[in-house]
């Protein structure tokens, strides 16, 4: 054989291997620098840590046409508001815990993770809390100590991993935080918990009534 | 040189008696990913079996873990087994190597019992560091992630210097590239940030560049050498080949990387770019169907290793079809919107790396079985007809695709139900995990999953006996016409 035709030559592909390889990766670079700089904490899509002194809450644009976070009047986690550092502070213990824990490897967060329990994207506005007030007391309490509270009918729980109330109350910061986050509309069609408030006029009754102390009771 | 059909490192170079290390520890790793994966299928059928012992969290952070370091030892061992071959010059840090696999495999034993007698810490960078970094797949503590840069900076040093002092060839040129790339890579996900959605960015510069890039390529590079070896095809031909498939491959797969980035955060042109681009990461896929089935015709699938050749055939079609079609089924955001996050993705991944990379591996050991009994026979009409091989080969193939068709089913119902109609909601979680379509599901997975034990065990058993009785020397290949 003498020679194959320049397209189906040895030389032809090395040399359109390396320059496509080259061109990919260059263009990936540019566009990791614009993406990082749009993920960083306190940009438009991924808000400051400090958002943990807000409400979030998640609705439908029609412009965008899926829902997107809302971030709306101070409502501060744990009743107390906190300076960006001492919330990234908090929001990086739920964080360090929730990789200690190994959480996704049960669990997802931002829908990457294992499968065996429910997607924590939204979590902190999911309507199985019951009461927007009592929400996060239940959940340092569900986080401490969730082996003897039955979550669904098949019979699967979480252990208890050991989790320590400051721990847990990081996981929380964490969660709240993590649902501010613009992920696009993912997940879709989610219902989240009722946080409108009570009408001005009726007396406020201090206690959530409707508290049971379990998520996702059925 | 020993009698024909006796195990006996006389028969292998250098190179190749490091390879086999790596390969019996490989096949050790595959077993442990396969008894961790039934514990772990089990307990969504009980989910009370083994809680608080070890819980599904620890059995599938071991299932993974065991499947990436058996198949790291598997290409490690492959590009060892070829290396003396290709550079025709002798590896240049033998002693080094060695050690380094004595500490590889050292250091892979010690996570795995912290992994599952330490299994969790508090939430502080001790943990992190030493016990469980809890990132998907990439869960090692940061010492094993420090550790496994050097012995793949010194595996990398043994492969550039090796073919550097001997000649370089196609696939040497294009294996010491991809591993520079494989290593870097993994510096992406060796550090700690509070923000998720930065963590998720790089942590995916790791899994899928190495998985859907850099790990495709290296078996690449493996399948051209297998070609050469089984089938005699004319280096010129799988060398050109290698350089489309590459082409190709980091063509659609680096930009591929977007379909990662549709729901974490990051901006919405990568909908575009990803939706695109990982459409596309198919095609080098079809082309190695189309080089090792023609290659086979071509030599009227006459070869010198009946089930080396069969396993490569095997990771050609398994590659197209779980990292090809059933990734591309899912990988659009429009219906990935749906279907992220679900057993989707787990029967995508079930059929992807055994498809893509358990095969060829198995593929390599059956070669170095071959000449490590002495360059025997292993043509038709083998010893047994060689049933163990065929019927371990057919019943793992059995039990691969039952599992990714009843995860496929399960993942179906969670992507409606969960996703569609209830919203993903922890309710709509549940509603959808306790529908009978979805356990139906679970339970033939984990039916299947028995089926692909026994195929494993029935392999560990041919891999430990094939050739031994054997007489015959290799079939001898005809020499292509230049």
């Amino acid at each position: 054989m003498t020679s194959a035709p320049w397209w189906a030559s040895e030389s032809y592909w090395r040399k359109t291997a390396i320059w496509v390889t080259g061109i990919s990766f260059v263009i990936l670079i540019l566009l990791t620098f614009d993406s990082v700089s749009q993920i960083t904490a306190g940009s438009k899509r991924v808000p400051a840590y400090s958002v943990i002194n807000q409400r979030i809450d998640y609705k439908f644009d029609e412009k965008r046409n899926f829902q997107v976070p809302v971030i709306g009047q101070e409502e501060p986690l744990f009743g107390k508001k906190l300076t960006e550092q001492e919330a990234e502070a908090l929001v990086s213990l739920g964080k360090k815990t929730t990789q200690a824990k190994n959480c996704m490897d049960c669990h997802t967060l931002l829908g990457n993770g294992s499968y065996y329990a429910p997607d924590l994207t939204k979590a902190w506005l999911d309507p199985a809390w019951g009461s927007k007030e009592a929400r996060e007391q239940l959940m340092v309490d569900f986080l401490m100590d969730p082996s003897d509270k039955l979550h669904n009918a098949l019979g699967r729980r979480m252990p208890n991993l050991g989790i320590t109330r400051e721990e847990a109350r990081g996981v929380v910061a964490f969660l709240k935080w993590m649902s501010s986050i613009d992920t696009n509309g993912f997940p879709y069609n989610f219902k989240p918990i009722d946080q409108s408030d009570p009408a001005p006029a009726a007396p406020a009754t201090a206690a959530a009534p409707e508290a049971t102390g379990t998520p996702a009771q059925n | 040189m020993a009698a024909l059909g006796m195990l006996d490192s006389a028969n292998l170079n250098g190179g190749q008696k490091l390879a086999v290390k790596y390969f019996t520890v490989a096949v050790a790793l595959f077993g442990a990913q396969v008894l961790f994966g039934l514990l772990a299928g089990l307990q969504y059928l009980k989910p009370d079996f083994l809680y608080g012992v070890l819980d599904f969290s620890v059995n599938r952070m071991v299932h993974i873990n065991a499947m990436v370091v058996w198949l790291l030892f598997g290409f490690i061992g492959s590009s060892y087994w070829l290396l003396e071959d290709e550079s025709q010059h002798s590896v240049v840090g033998l002693g080094l190597g060695n050690l380094i696999f004595w500490v590889f495999t050292l250091a892979v034993a010690v996570v795995v019992v912290v992994y599952l007698f330490v299994q969790i810490g508090p939430g502080n960078d001790m943990s992190i560091w030493f016990i469980n970094e809890g990132r998907e797949y990439i869960e090692a503590p940061r010492w094993a992630d420090i550790g496994i840069v050097v012995c793949v900076l010194v595996f990398f040093y043994n492969v550039a210097a090796t073919f550097a002092k001997g000649k370089y060839t196609g696939i040497g040129g294009v294996l010491v590239l991809d591993l520079i790339a494989l290593a870097g890579l993994y510096l992406a996900g060796m550090f700690y940030t509070p923000n998720i959605s930065v963590d998720q960015y790089w942590w995916w510069w790791v899994i899928h560049l190495w998985v859907e890039a850099t790990w495709e390529v290296l078996v690449g590079c493996i399948m051209a050498y297998g070609l050469i070896q089984t089938l005699g095809v004319r280096r010129k031909i799988v060398e050109t080949w290698l350089y489309i498939e590459v082409a190709l491959m980091f063509g659609s797969g680096i930009l591929g990387l977007g379909h990662h980035y549709f729901w974490i955060g990051t901006p919405e042109y990568w909908f575009t770019i990803g939706g695109f681009f990982s459409a596309l990461e198919p095609i080098p896929l079809v082309a190695m169907v189309v080089h090792s089935v023609f290659d086979s015709g071509v030599h009227k699938m006459k070869n010198s290793n009946h089930p080396a050749l069969a396993w490569l055939i095997a990771h050609a079609f398994g590659n197209f079809f779980g990292a090809g079609v059933w990734g591309f089924m899912h990988t659009l955001p429009q219906i990935n919107l749906y279907t992220h996050g679900t057993q989707w993705s787990a029967s995508h991944g079930h059929l992807a790396f055994f498809g893509a990379y358990a095969t060829i591996v198995i593929a390599f050991i059956y070669l170095a079985l071959q000449k490590w009994r002495g360059n025997v026979w292993m043509s038709g009409g083998l010893v047994d007809n060689g049933w163990k091989w065929k019927w371990a080969l057919g019943l793992l193939h059995v039990g691969m695709v039952g599992m990714t068709v009843a995860l496929l089913i399960s993942g179906y119902e969670q992507s409606q139900i969960e996703r569609a109609i209830e919203g993903s909601t922890w309710m709509g979680y549940f509603a959808a995990q306790g529908h009978p379509w979805f356990v139906q599901g679970m339970v033939w997975r984990q039916i299947f999953g028995w089926v692909f034990a026994a195929g494993f065990v029935l392999l560990a058993w041919d891999l430990m006996t094939i050739g031994k009785r054997e007489t015959r020397p290799i079939q001898a290949l005809q020499a292509e016409a230049a």
